[in-house]
């Protein structure tokens, strides 16, 4: 029995990553088609020479870099506020947000569409990387509110009136005391919230104009011409940023239980 | 005389808190004086940290005037107060070590980095934690904890230092070696102490006065002797050390009847025939022969308790305590002597030989012989009792035809215990419902400060048909 289960467990953790492990392996593919042709690093040299890639990436990571600043103020800020709420309007608004994660992100990418162009006719700009910016900005936001949130709650209250009973001020106390104490689900909100933004094309795809390129925009269009290996050495890593990124995640939560025991 | 007028720091003035319908804090007036170590003892939710918060500045009350220093200080923020706070589980900041816990206030007000490194040095050796500066507050142990805490509100130099049950969360024995620490803290620093407690032995142990509270009241303001030797009233008799409290009527002054026997006692002025509560200490009854005085009982159970044995002793249906250092075997006859000045006379919490109350006919069906009847807003039916309908009726009831219900099978519903003394024989429960209070005796040992359905025992009521009637 005992057997059975890691047999079965391995055979799920295959099917979900054979996949992606077959992208990577032939990243390293020395000839174009899918049949082994002898193992190479050019495709990934390639892609540092493809400037437009390079612009891609840069642009990835600084929409990344700022929307998930912006998403954890913004944030942070809003779960402060929902927790002070009371009652029925707290579930109403913590629902709120979650809703925005449960939206197929087709729909908000239509409908950040729809706004962007309203406003951009009425306001006289074009969308790019400030609409795409703005675009992620608004879904990464909810994922911060939901790592912030039980740090606020589980918070000891008593904290932040020591704080303002040793002489802080509301604003003292927040910054001094406060802040410390919610920096991790601020931290986990971050990181969340730069992986999902890396992540998406659907939105970005709707909310970037004429212009504008990401990474995952740059594959898409890829794909439109002549498949390149150099796709597979993109994709592969992507993968790996991500999986950095949630290897970090993980051993930051784990440090913190350890600290709590 | 003046002098004394002087040495009042904080003083709270009529004040009334009130939350969701609640009343937390029914007019209170406190002084807190110069270095003067003062307890708040209560049971939990009397009211006691709601005023340590309202001192604090981190509560507003609704009504009344909080002083500091003759200055009127009600909307000043918890900043601005030369008040500090110990908080019960002592809130320290997890992310500073225990020089930063401590040096936080002074940061704040941007004093020199010497002085705040003299300043928590001094501090460090007067809570006895030398040497921990670089420690993590989370390594620290509970009673470490604490006297952080302590000495990070302390080294802000507060006029007044709140501490809010600080010693709950300790051990028994860590908790008697904080007792002693936090007295002498307070004499080395010469600071006025405000600490709350539900903890009777904690208050008498460390305080110069001791303020009881109750239901949002302030029952009795004194020193630990006042409190223990001349309680006010049966609750806080009750609350503070163990008592035998009985009822006895005042004869007229100095004379007192207990259980039909007539006594000497050294009060005056509570009239004559007059219902009273008693209170007569375990330690003030001595063991003689069943000859030698008025009150005589049988010793029904013996524990010996190492300094005394305790012994409960049964005189005419009456429980008594009796703390002695001389045994009486279970079983023996024993006279209980008591001298005038150890009897304790007390007025009644709630004066009331029966319940009276008024009841609207709303509905009456002769043919069944009942009636149902409207009180405070609750229907309910009455058997065997016929009146019109339309009628204000004015029913009272003895305290033995009253009871706890389950739930749902109650007369009234969320009706507040107030009160549960035990008399010797019963429980003498105090009762709240939205327009009267209400006595009750019972044998079963109810919890203080809850909401209860309370229902009726018809068959022992009186009825009568209230004049005017038709009030609604």
């Amino acid at each position: 029995m005992k057997k059975f289960s890691k047999i079965y467990t391995a055979l799920i953790i295959l099917f979900m990553y054979v996949p992606i492990l077959t992208l990577i392996l032939f990243s390293f593919n020395d000839g174009k088609t899918t049949v082994w042709k002898g193992f190479t690093l050019r495709w990934y040299a390639d892609l540092f020479k493809d400037s437009q890639i390079i612009s891609s990436l840069w642009n990835t990571l600084l929409i990344a870099l700022l929307a998930s600043l912006f998403a954890t103020v913004l944030g942070t800020m809003a779960a402060i506020g929902i927790n002070n709420f009371k009652g029925k309007k707290k579930i109403l608004l913590q629902n709120a947000g979650n809703i925005e994660i449960l939206t197929p992100d087709i729909v908000t990418g239509v409908a950040l569409m729809l706004m962007f162009t309203l406003l951009g006719t009425a306001l006289h700009f074009k969308m790019g990387f400030i609409t795409v910016l703005l675009a992620h900005i608004t879904f990464c936001t909810p994922y911060v509110v939901l790592n912030v949130l039980p740090r606020i709650r589980h918070m000891d209250y008593a904290v932040y009136e020591a704080a303002l009973d040793l002489g802080c001020n509301q604003w003292q106390a927040f910054r001094k005391v406060v802040i410390h104490e919610l920096m991790p689900g601020m931290f986990s909100g971050f990181l969340m919230s730069f992986t999902f933004s890396m992540d998406d094309f659907v939105i970005t795809y709707f909310t970037r104009g004429s212009s504008f390129q990401t990474l995952s925009i740059q594959i898409y269009s890829m794909t439109h011409q002549r498949i390149s290996p150099k796709i597979n050495a993109l994709s592969a890593l992507m993968f790996v940023a991500v999986l950095i990124l949630m290897i970090i995640i993980n051993i930051k939560d784990k440090n913190q239980e350890k600290r709590k025991v | 005389m003046a002098e004394a007028k002087n040495d009042i720091i904080v003083s709270l003035r009529d004040i009334f808190v009130e939350f969701e319908g609640e009343v937390i804090l029914n007019h209170i007036n406190l002084d807190i004086r110069d270095k003067e170590f003062l307890t708040i003892l209560g049971p939990s939710g009397c009211g006691k940290t709601t005023t340590l918060r309202i001192i604090g500045g981190f509560l507003e009350p609704k009504e009344g005037t909080v002083n500091f220093e003759g200055k009127k200080i009600n909307g000043l923020p918890p900043y601005k107060r030369n008040v500090n706070t110990v908080f019960q589980k002592y809130s320290l900041f997890p992310h500073l070590n225990v020089f930063e816990n401590i040096a936080f206030g002074m940061r704040i007000k941007k004093l020199p980095k010497n002085e705040i490194k003299k300043r928590v040095k001094e501090m460090l050796s007067i809570v006895d934690l030398k040497g921990y500066e670089k420690r993590s507050v989370s390594k620290l142990s509970g009673g470490q904890q604490q006297r952080v805490a302590i000495a990070r509100a302390l080294v802000c130099d507060p006029k007044v230092l709140l501490l809010d049950e600080p010693l709950g969360a300790l051990d028994l024995k860590l908790r008697k070696n904080m007792q002693w620490e936090l007295k002498q803290i307070q004499q080395k620093t010469d600071t006025a102490f405000v600490y709350v407690t539900h903890d009777q032995e904690e208050a008498l142990t460390m305080s110069d006065t001791v303020v009881v509270m109750n239901n949002g009241v302030i029952e009795q303001i004194g020193t630990p002797a006042d409190v223990y030797n001349e309680p006010v009233n049966a609750f806080v008799a009750d609350f503070i050390g163990e008592a035998n409290i009985i009822n006895g009527t005042m004869i007229d002054d100095c004379r007192v009847r207990i259980l039909g026997e007539e006594l000497e006692c050294v009060d005056k002025g509570f009239g004559q025939n007059t219902p009273v509560d008693i209170v007569i200490r375990p330690e003030d009854i001595e063991v003689v022969k069943p000859e030698e005085a008025k009150l005589k009982g049988e010793v029904t159970e013996v524990v010996f308790k190492g300094v005394h044995y305790e012994m409960t002793v049964m005189c005419k249906g009456c429980e008594w305590i009796i703390h002695s250092t001389k045994c009486e075997p279970v079983g023996t006859t024993i006279g209980m002597k008591v001298i005038p000045f150890n009897i304790q006379i007390m007025n009644k919490m709630f004066l009331a030989e029966k319940n009276t109350f008024y009841a609207d006919v709303i509905s009456s069906d002769k043919e069944n012989n009942t009636i149902t009847v409207k009180v405070e807003d609750c229907e309910f039916e009455i058997e065997n009792r016929y009146f019109e309908e339309g009628t204000r009726l004015e029913i009272s009831l003895p305290p033995s035809a009253l009871s706890i219900a389950g739930d749902g099978v109650g007369h009234i519903d969320d009706v507040y215990i107030e009160s549960v003394i035990f008399k010797g024989e019963h429980n003498e429960i105090i009762l709240e419902s939205d327009e009267q209070k209400w006595l009750m005796q019972s044998y079963v040992d109810e919890q203080v400060a809850t909401y209860v359905p309370l229902k009726f025992d018809f068959t022992k009521a009186e009825f009568k048909i209230a004049e005017g009637k038709n009030e609604t």
